[in-house]
């Protein structure tokens, strides 16, 4: 017993020490992500990537599944035991652990100012001052279309939501397919994939966003009113039972041929590539009239922050700083396709259908998802608010202006800016 | 001595694992948290917000609502199928019973997870087998997505875990009615008893604590149950809230759901709220029913 316990003390003093020393070895930076599906991409591409150009900084990449991601990393934080280069989550996440002082600011890090305002707001402070990671990734949504039920029906992607809405009846009466792939079972998809899909062209993204923050506009205003009535009228398009169609049903549905549109994340198209046989293409959220600009939810996802109490800040910042280069957006856009990066810089997409998503950029103007700033900090959750109304006014339950005002009230309710 | 040494383990992981968490967990309830994460007392300030701000009680009336829905389904629909494959395994002339008795009891042992997913897919209206089943019968115009509505998204839910739960009322009645004796019955019959006399005025008085126990074990699993909902609709507990009970009010509390930032505090009070819900119904249980019944126990 005494000696299996001598044993023990050993080892575990021989194993702290052999921890210390790799922690001491100057150079060696740990990543901490979410993103566990992504190990291989980081390992073989990204990081050999930059060593090429870096070979005296080592990079480990250590994932947790997404789910226990955030209470692994505050743990970890708190204990000490985190890893160099923490990847943030979008807004209160990611600005907690800034405000505890776990996050440094990488405002001076070379190469933040590739990027612009919308996207680095996810990882400011609120008064825009202070960017606290360095923005690596966003997520489009679009509609993606099934090529051959288009070809089939001589439909051409509709530019206005007059012709999106001649397109759905044209295929309803084909009868044949569904025209819309969506469910509202899990609500997220009927806010997320629903309204701030096509919202931005009513609130013109950003316009609207930051007016309905500044407390300047609110949500029973004529723009959020349209985007769910607008909501409501696809209910009749979507498969039967809609209402308790998941979201893998919604996928499947698509990838099976049966379904005519699917309003998508761009995040969906690696998971297509796999599972359609057919071809598929992508038309950006249509208008609601043809003379204004467009606008995209180009929605603010991944970023990679410095840990406070890091040893190797300088060579933290060397590769934050890489990050933002071009040559990491390459990769990263063509490895994962449906995660674009937001530098200002220049990228090749190499997908047609990815390329095509972050194509609109260039065309229309982007914004994130309205509930994702402030706005979701008090109760109730204007997010979760969201999911539930979108998915109660498809389902028919609840009215559009109902809708309106449940979510309006909600956040009255313990938003000043909205109090009057 | 011998006696301290003895009781110790027990004593030391109870009061580790279960009375100082509970214990904490009540205390935490009297504090709330800033910004930076530095808590302060607070009094009664978190309950006063879970009972009166229309934000917080709206959902807290709402949860204890469906999950009081959620408990008399289980009672009238589990206990009562239960009761009914106890009494008909212990048929003396039944053949195969441990074969039904192990087929019945089986999904209680699977994983919630797997319940859900299996019912999803049955219920499912784009390739379940439950509409195409209908269809062939004849019925199909009666399916209905019924996960998905909040007028029977509730029952659904609580008739799948009836589904998977029924066995364990069954073993237990099943348990007390065959420790009759023979002689009971077999007296009663010589009487002039016929089968459901038998029943009624033999069987049940004779099984009632068992009843009793049946009846607290789903009240205390009910009140505490969270895995299936969470498995099935998410902690939303859609559509509307329609299926939120305490379990999944408490998890989105504590833990957060999406931009909703957990709070260890609140999370605390809706978890003490539980616990005070749960001894009401043990409370009502031990002086309305258990004193009762013992004064008939022989």
């Amino acid at each position: 017993m005494k000696r299996a316990g001598r044993f023990l003390a050993t080892v575990s003093v021989a194993a702290s020490a052999l921890a210390f020393a790799q922690a001491a070895s100057a150079q060696t930076l740990t990543i901490e992500s979410w993103r566990n599906d992504d190990a291989d991409v980081w390992n073989n591409q990204i990081i050999p990537a930059f060593n090429k150009k870096y070979p005296n900084i080592k990079v480990q990449f250590k994932a947790d599944p997404p789910t226990e991601y955030n209470a692994a990393l505050n743990a970890r934080l708190a204990g000490g035991t985190a890893g160099d280069l923490i990847t943030c989550r979008p807004f209160d996440a990611s600005l907690d652990l800034f405000k505890k002082g776990q996050l440094t600011s990488v405002n001076d890090v070379k190469g933040i100012e590739n990027f612009s305002d919308v996207a680095r707001s996810a990882w400011s402070t609120d008064d825009g001052k202070t960017t606290f990671c360095m923005p690596m990734a966003s997520v489009i949504h679009g509609f993606i279309y099934n090529k051959a039920i288009f070809d089939e029906l001589k439909l051409t992607p509709p530019k206005t939501m007059a012709e999106f809405h001649a397109l759905l009846d044209k295929i309803k009466s084909d009868g044949n397919y569904t025209p819309i792939a969506m469910g509202t079972a899990d609500q997220w998809e009927a806010a997320t994939m629903g309204f701030q899909n096509i919202g931005v062209n009513y609130w013109k993204g950003e316009e609207g966003r930051k007016a309905l923050i500044e407390g300047k506009q609110k949500l029973t205003d004529p723009a959020y009113v349209e985007t769910f009535k607008e909501l409501a009228s696809w209910a009749p398009y979507m498969g039967d039972g809609y209402k308790s169609q998941k979201y893998p049903d919604t996928q499947n549905l698509f990838t099976l041929g049966r379904a005519a549109i699917y309003p998508a994340g761009s995040w969906d198209i690696p998971i297509f590539r796999k599972q359609a046989d057919f071809e598929f293409d992508a038309f950006a959220p249509p208008v609601p009239d043809a003379s204004g600009k467009c606008y995209i939810s180009d929605h603010t996802d991944i970023a990679l922050g410095i840990n406070a109490k890091s040893k190797n800040i300088e060579a933290a910042k060397t590769f934050l700083s890489w990050i933002a280069s071009s040559e990491f957006a390459d990769i990263y856009a063509n490895a994962l396709p449906g995660f674009f990066p937001l530098s200002k810089e220049k990228v090749t997409v190499k997908d047609p259908v990815a390329a095509k998503f972050v194509g609109w950029r260039d065309t229309c103007e982007s914004s994130i998802r309205n509930s994702y700033q402030i706005l979701s900090r008090g109760t109730p959750n204007l997010e979760n608010e969201l999911w539930n109304v979108s998915a109660q006014v498809i389902n028919g339950t609840m009215k559009p202006d109902e809708a309106a005002k449940k979510v309006e009230d909600g956040l009255a309710s313990w938003y000043k800016p909205h109090k009057k | 001595m011998h006696i301290a040494v003895f009781l110790a383990p027990a004593v030391i992981v109870y009061s580790v694992f279960s009375i100082y968490p509970l214990i904490d967990t009540i205390r935490l309830s009297f504090y709330a948290g800033d910004q930076s994460g530095v808590r302060h007392f607070a009094g009664w300030d978190n309950f006063r917000t879970l009972l009166a701000d229309p934000a917080w009680s709206g959902q807290f009336w709402n949860a204890l609502r469906n999950n009081l829905m959620f408990f008399a389904i289980h009672m009238v629909v589990q206990n009562g199928i239960g009761l009914g494959l106890a009494m008909l395994l212990s048929l003396p002339r039944l053949t195969g019973g441990s074969i039904y008795r192990t087929l019945i009891f089986l999904p209680t042992m699977l994983s919630v997870v797997i319940i859900g997913f299996i019912w999803q897919l049955i219920l499912n209206p784009l390739w379940g087998i439950a509409p195409s089943l209908l269809k062939t019968v004849g019925l199909g115009s009666l399916f209905r997505p019924w996960l998905g509505q909040e007028s029977t998204a509730l029952v659904t839910v609580s008739l799948i875990s009836v589904w998977q739960f029924v066995g364990i009322p069954m073993m237990l009645i099943y348990a007390a009615l065959i420790n009759i004796p023979d002689d009971l019955l077999d007296a009663a019959t010589v009487d002039g008893a016929g089968p459901f006399s038998v029943f009624w005025f033999v069987r049940l008085p004779l099984i009632l604590p068992t009843l009793g126990v049946v009846s607290i074990l789903t009240f205390v699993a009910n009140f505490n149950a969270f895995d299936l909902i969470y498995a099935v609709k998410g902690a939303l507990a859609g559509p509307n809230f329609s299926t939120d009970i305490l379990g999944t009010f408490f998890y989105r509390t504590f833990f957060g759901y999406q931009l909703q930032v957990g709070s260890p505090t609140m999370g605390a009070t809706v978890a003490t709220a539980m616990l005070v819900v749960i001894l009401i119904g043990v409370m009502i249980y031990l002086f309305g029913v258990q004193r009762r019944l013992q004064r008939h126990a022989f």
